[in-house]
């Protein structure tokens, strides 16, 4: 199924949860935040949070900033 | 004043020996970023929240592998924010990421070529800040009923600027900082327009409890002596401050004795 990740489209196995797709993009250690159609989901809910068709997700980091 | 005793900056109940607060941009890299870092002694530095590149190289180190929030206090911001729900949706993301460290820098930016603050957003955005639990220091233009009315929302440091982002031409309307400062119950730290050591040591002879900069240090050609520069000024200006400067006089006054000319 499509989902839209940072904006890019991206295909995912249905009934994929959100860990599992962190681990297909290489982002597993590190400090990230993510949200799920504008809401946030924490660390400890990655693995609870299945994935739909026409979901929207932000992955985040912190960077070099003023 | 008992010469033992530290003269502390104060925000949101933490104490911090530094006066001098950074930006992690526009640097070369990171080793650049953290040698400037080491050599101010600044205690507090500012990221921003941005996406993960997805084609990124995952060996790559990422910025808070290189300066740890174990060893410094990180102050995520919302650059690039026009609106207040974009803002408060950057701190969330931020407060997620630091695993619920609540002490962001807030700005919400009204025109893309000055940068100014655009303070009508500000408001809003500290007041739902605030009563997310937030400690929020806030950046903000030198208007006194501002600084004074983000200050009554909550706001645990008021930041004006000294001039526009990257300006680099120091601290225009120090009047309008002295007002703001009189009327403080809270650090107020110059955010923003810092060009050279001078302007740092003028913001802190004012009054200011702190200086905020990124570009002046960033874009010094040679940052690291920069940043060196810039602890000196700030501490320079501190003392200056605290010294009590000399009265200024229209006409001068002799520095050595007539008494006892013998010509």
């Amino acid at each position: 199924m499509q989902i839209i990740v940072n904006d890019r489209q991206h295909e995912v196995d249905a009934r994929s949860n959100l860990q599992q797709l962190l681990q297909e993009l290489g982002i597993t250690g590190g400090r990230i935040a993510v949200e799920l159609n504008g809401e946030i989901v924490p660390r400890s809910g990655f693995k609870r949070c299945l994935l739909h068709g026409g979901d929207s997700i932000e992955i985040v980091q912190a960077i070099g900033g003023g | 004043m008992n010469p033992n005793s530290a003269d502390n900056l104060v925000i949101a109940g933490k104490s911090y020996s530094s006066r001098l607060i950074i930006g992690s941009g526009k640097y070369k890299d990171f080793q650049q970023n953290l040698a400037a870092l080491e050599n101010c002694n600044a205690e507090i530095i500012t990221v921003a929240i941005r996406r993960v590149n997805l084609g990124q190289n995952a060996d790559e180190p990422s910025l808070l592998e290189v300066i740890s929030p174990q060893k410094y206090t990180i102050l995520p911001n919302t650059a690039g924010c026009y609106t207040a729900d974009d803002a408060v949706r950057t701190c969330r993301m931020a407060r997620e990421l630091l695993d619920g460290h609540k002490l962001v820098k807030l700005e919400v930016l009204g025109d893309q070529k000055t940068l100014y603050p655009n303070v009508t957003e500000t408001l809003l955005a500290a007041e739902t800040l605030v009563n997310d639990d937030f400690e929020v220091m806030v950046y903000t233009s030198d208007d006194p009923l501002i600084a004074k009315r983000l200050e009554q929302i909550g706001c645990v440091a008021v930041m004006p600027l000294g001039a526009p982002i990257g300006s680099g031409l120091g601290i225009r309307n120090p009047h309008n900082i002295r007002l703001i400062l009189e009327n403080a119950e809270v650090p107020i730290i110059v955010d923003a327009g810092v060009g050279t050591a001078s302007d740092a040591s003028i913001a802190m002879e004012l009054g200011c409890d702190g200086v905020l900069m990124n570009t002046a240090i960033a874009e010094a050609k040679d940052p690291v002596l920069m940043a060196s520069a810039m602890k000196k000024a700030v501490e320079s200006g501190r003392e200056a401050f605290l010294a009590g400067r000399m009265p200024r006089r229209l006409y001068a006054s002799a520095s050595s004795p007539v008494d006892g000319v013998f010509f």
